[in-house]
């Protein structure tokens, strides 16, 4: 474990070097984080037993929020934005969560993605609000006052994405550790059980709800931001499908599966956007199928199997 | 509202409720023997109706009679069905049904993304149409309103024809009755010496032919284009959803249902239209969590 830890500190090191070194990378890392929060979201819910495939609701919906509080703001400041975002995503997590949280499995999906669906048509539809498909502006937000010009200022929300991952990478770790996290596996292994045990799942499932749906939010703030661009786009239903693939390529489950995930399902298909305009969905799909046929653990799990093979006799990976 | 567009509507949403229907049926039995939610059914769905247009518009181009096309789509699409719903359930499926569930869902949704690339590649991104048979069917009057036979007659036709078969099927003989017993219990069927995976290869093909049918029967009355599969699948979910899953019977009250629902709001409430069938999947879902005419599973303490 301790091995592992150094790793990550390298890892997230050299994360942090990477923009000073190819400057093209830093709009590619924010987005990838972006997603890695919303995925984070997926893996809360993930250690349920329960998947949403309409998590893409709270990405959009923050970054809404995000585009509204800029607007009524003149301008707005990056980190009041990213709050008001996440704030705006936890009390519409609450309101869908009070909803959802009664119904298990397939039918949490589904609904789940019939909220998000029904956000998608009324962002269309209700364009002398939302700027119907063509989306809302959102001009580049002062940090701490300051305004900053372009370069700079992608820089600076590259590391203010990145210490917000870390910071929220951890909690969520402390969180899933902690009793109500202890108690949100319970309803994955034995309901029944938990609710003898005086543990209500709806709440605790509620409580993991609210969560993850703030994740997302702060992700979809991120995204927003870095774009410059809200569209309905953010809500539609691929995008959910898209952090759900993610977190499953990641390994679901864990913390750090959710941010590799992110990093290499963007990067591939940075490349292969370039590489097979027409066939990266192809391709994703591909490899989509070998992961759950040959690999379930996804890269966390690939990386302990490795690292397994090399640790002393006698010490199990974990 | 007056008569005329009352009458409309229901026509409407009756024409609708049959292309529906046939995308769900397939769905909800796949689900109630295999208990396998299959996002690929869009997948297949888009393709039978690809194959329908491209078979439609070679009819028209070689002068034939656009009669021909109605034979034609029907056994393109069930070719084109069984084909890939043999090859995907014998080579991928087959692999996944000790998974978990989430898992299960997720190789059915790479299935879908790897359909819709080869729909691209294959057909390419421009919009098909094929409309030459509805024309030739001409337009019946109903209650003095004109309508086109082809949506008000062979639609619906279709879909109880495909309802009532399938009824048949399942109740009245010995595969049909394989298949209930599987699953209702696949472990006793298993025990009497059914061969599981057989009845699963069975019932996937049939729903992937049922999907492609539905395609292939709704392509000449729209634009075949991309990213139908995708619309098809979120309502055909809603439906099956809705209805309970695994219902045969129900997944036709509520497609019904649904597609009136819509008929009626792109009439009364256009800005709605589209987020009817959720409306109306909430409200029944809120009520009878398991659906319409789903039953309550048995918990294990």
């Amino acid at each position: 474990m301790r091995g592992g830890r150094f790793l990550l500190l390298g890892v997230v090191a050299l994360i942090a070097l990477m923009p000073l070194f190819a400057p093209w990378s830093k709009t590619f890392l924010v987005l990838a984080i972006a997603k890695g929060l919303a995925v984070l979201g997926i893996v809360v819910l993930l250690r349920a037993g329960q998947v949403s495939f309409g998590h893409a609701l709270f990405f959009a919906a923050s970054a809404y929020v995000a585009a509204f509080a800029a607007r009524l703001l003149g301008g707005g400041e990056l980190l009041t934005l990213l709050v008001i975002g996440a704030l705006g995503s936890g009390v519409l997590g609450l309101l869908v969560g009070l909803f959802v949280v009664r119904y298990r499995y397939i039918f949490f999906g589904m609904l789940n993605l019939a909220f998000s669906m029904v956000f998608y048509a009324v962002l269309e539809k209700f364009y002398h609000y939302t700027g119907g498909s063509d989306g809302l502006i959102l001009s580049r937000p002062s940090v701490l006052g300051i305004g900053l010009e372009r370069l700079p200022f992608e820089y600076t929300l590259f590391y203010v994405a990145l210490a917000t991952a870390a910071v929220l990478g951890w909690l969520v770790h402390r969180y899933l550790n902690s009793a109500p996290g202890r108690a949100l596996a319970a309803i994955k292994t034995n309901e029944t059980r938990l609710e003898y045990l005086g543990i209500s799942a709806r709440g605790t499932l509620l409580v993991a709800y609210v969560i993850s749906a703030m994740l997302a939010g702060v992700g979809g703030t991120l995204a927003a931001v870095m774009q410059g661009l809200v569209t309905p786009e953010y809500a539609y239903w691929v995008r959910s499908g898209e952090f759900v693939f993610i977190a499953i390529l990641g390994g679901a489950g864990h913390v750090l599966g959710a941010f590799a995930g992110a990093l290499v399902y963007e990067g591939v298909r940075m490349y292969l956007a370039v590489l097979a305009a027409d066939m990266w969905q192809l391709l994703l799909g591909v490899v989509l199928l070998v992961i759950v046929l040959f690999a379930s653990e996804g890269l966390v799990g690939l990386w302990h199997r490795i690292s397994g093979r090399f640790a002393p006799a006698g010490r199990e990976a974990s | 509202m007056d008569l005329i567009i009352f009458t409309l509507a229901v026509l409407d949403g009756l024409a609708y409720a049959s292309q529906v229907f046939m995308v769900a049926v397939g769905m909800t039995l796949i689900f109630g023997v295999m208990r396998i939610l299959n996002i690929a059914h869009g997948g297949f769905y888009a393709i039978g109706a690809y194959l329908s247009a491209g078979i439609g518009l070679a009819i028209a181009s070689a002068g034939l009679s656009p009669w021909l096309h109605l034979p034609a789509l029907v056994i393109g699409a069930a070719m084109a069905g069984g084909v890939l719903g043999l090859v995907i359930e014998r080579f991928v499926l087959r692999y996944i049904y000790v998974k978990e569930e989430v898992l299960q869902l997720l190789v059915t949704f790479a299935i879908f993304m790897i359909l819709e690339d080869v729909q691209r590649l294959v057909f390419g991104v421009q919009p098909y149409a094929a409309s030459s048979l509805v024309d030739a069917m001409g337009t019946i009057n109903v209650l003095g309103i004109p309508y086109n036979a082809y949506q008000v007659l062979l639609l619906p036709g279709v879909a109880v024809l495909t309802l009532v078969g399938l009824r048949w099927f399942l109740h009245h003989t010995l595969l049909g009755h394989l298949i209930t017993a599987t699953a209702e219990d696949r472990e006793a069927a298993t025990a009497m010496g059914v061969n599981a995976n057989r009845v699963f290869l069975l019932t996937f093909t049939i729903g992937t032919v049922l999907a492609a049918l539905g395609g292939a029967f709704a392509a000449p009355t729209t634009a075949v284009q991309l990213g139908m599969g995708a619309d098809m699948i979120v309502l055909s979910f809603a439906v099956v959803v809705t209805a309970g899953l695994g219902q045969v019977e129900g997944a036709a009250v509520t497609a019904v249902l649904i597609g009136l629902g819509r008929s009626f709001a792109i009439y009364l409430m256009p800005e709605l239209d589209v987020l009817m069938p959720y409306f109306i999947m909430m409200l029944v879902l809120l009520v009878r969590p398991n659906g319409l005419f789903g039953t309550v599973q048995t918990r294990k303490i």
